[in-house]
């Protein structure tokens, strides 16, 4: 791994980290048990989704309401992990750990590079470093609760979108997957204030779509107008 | 308070299961190329569709000026090729200092 690549996942890892600290802090200030965000943030380890669920407890919502929130949001892990399920190999250590290492930042981190061997030094990189400075922050803020509670102040809420679509560029040099990309950002958006957490980006999957249109005649499939419903936005979420 | 636990431990549970299934299912390490391209612009359009839902909306409210802001300007800087770090800082420093200025 280069010394850039060292550096900018450990600038993602801290910017995730003050957000955990944020987490930890407000989750046991609504008088949450301590172990809560430390648990969630163990076994669930996805950002918004943890958000979604300490959201809807909070709010006097049944933990199993929450759940199924949580496990909405977290749904668009499942096509990720079909785009990179190549890069763990056959050990079935490393399917598991990888698995769990698997988030939005590392995902993009990986497919940003080029050859074999970097994506796979990145995923791990990126995946092991947020898994590492994410619960640290959680911890850290769940037990000693911190000044920073609201990160928007630090414009923390900018860098998580901010680095996705640093990421992203590259790929979208490629027409059909801009266009693609365009549409799927277009049905989220509009999508959103009707439909849950989650669900939106799902249905962002149809902006897929569009990149047959344009195909040569033997492989077409029928162009299909991208579908006109509406779906909801997922919190922004850190290492979510 | 078990309930709780139990809410947590079954959200762990999911959320590794749909993180397992991609992993466990491609054990043939070449696909087609087509649905190998396919689901690689999959994985973009999820991305496209996660940036531009955490720019714009807090829930399903418009967010404000300030976090658009600064992502437009990270957006801008990748695409002159800055260096990611200048990238990041610039979005969220930006978003600060709007927020510093009084704009929401």
């Amino acid at each position: 791994m280069d010394r850039r690549l060292v550096r900018d996942i450990a600038l993602v890892c801290l910017a995730d980290g003050f957000v955990g600290v944020s987490f930890g802090a407000i989750t046991v200030s609504e008088d949450l048990p301590i172990w809560l965000p430390i648990l969630l943030s163990v076994v669930v380890f996805a950002g918004a989704s943890q958000f979604v669920f300490v959201g809807l407890v909070t709010s006097g919502g049944n933990p199993i309401a929450a759940m199924a929130a949580g496990l909405l949001v977290n749904a668009r892990h499942l096509p990720m992990g079909f785009a990179i399920g190549d890069l763990f190999g056959r050990s079935w250590l490393r399917r598991i750990l990888g698995s769990h290492l698997l988030i939005d930042e590392s995902v993009a981190f990986a497919l940003a590079q080029r050859d074999p061997m970097q994506r796979r030094a990145a995923f791990w990189g990126c995946g092991i470093g947020l898994f590492v400075s994410w619960n640290l922050g959680v911890f850290l803020g769940a037990v000693g609760g911190t000044a920073i509670t609201d990160t928007d102040t630090l414009g923390l809420d900018a860098a998580f979108p901010a680095v996705l679509l640093a990421l992203a560029l590259p790929a979208l040099r490629d027409t059909a997957t801009r266009w693609a990309a365009l549409t799927g950002a277009v049905i989220a958006v509009a999508a959103a204030p009707f439909l849950p957490a989650g669900l939106p980006v799902l249905l962002a999957l149809a902006g897929v779509a569009v990149t047959f249109i344009g195909r040569s005649p033997a492989d077409r499939t029928p162009p299909r107008s991208t579908p006109s419903h509406e779906s909801v936005s997922p919190e922004s979420g850190v290492a979510s | 308070m078990t309930t709780l636990i139990l809410a947590t431990l079954i959200l762990g549970v999911g959320t590794f299961a749909f993180r397992f299934a991609g992993p466990v299912l491609r054990t043939r390490a070449d696909l087609p190329p087509r649905l190998e391209k396919l689901m690689g612009v999959a994985v973009v359009v999820l991305f496209a569709a996660l940036v531009a839902t955490s720019t714009l909306l807090d829930g399903r409210d418009f967010v404000g000026f300030a976090r658009p802001a600064g992502v437009v300007v990270g957006g801008v800087l990748a695409w002159r090729k800055a260096p990611f770090v200048i990238v990041v800082l610039a979005a969220a420093g930006t978003a600060a200092g709007l927020r510093l200025l009084g704009v929401p």
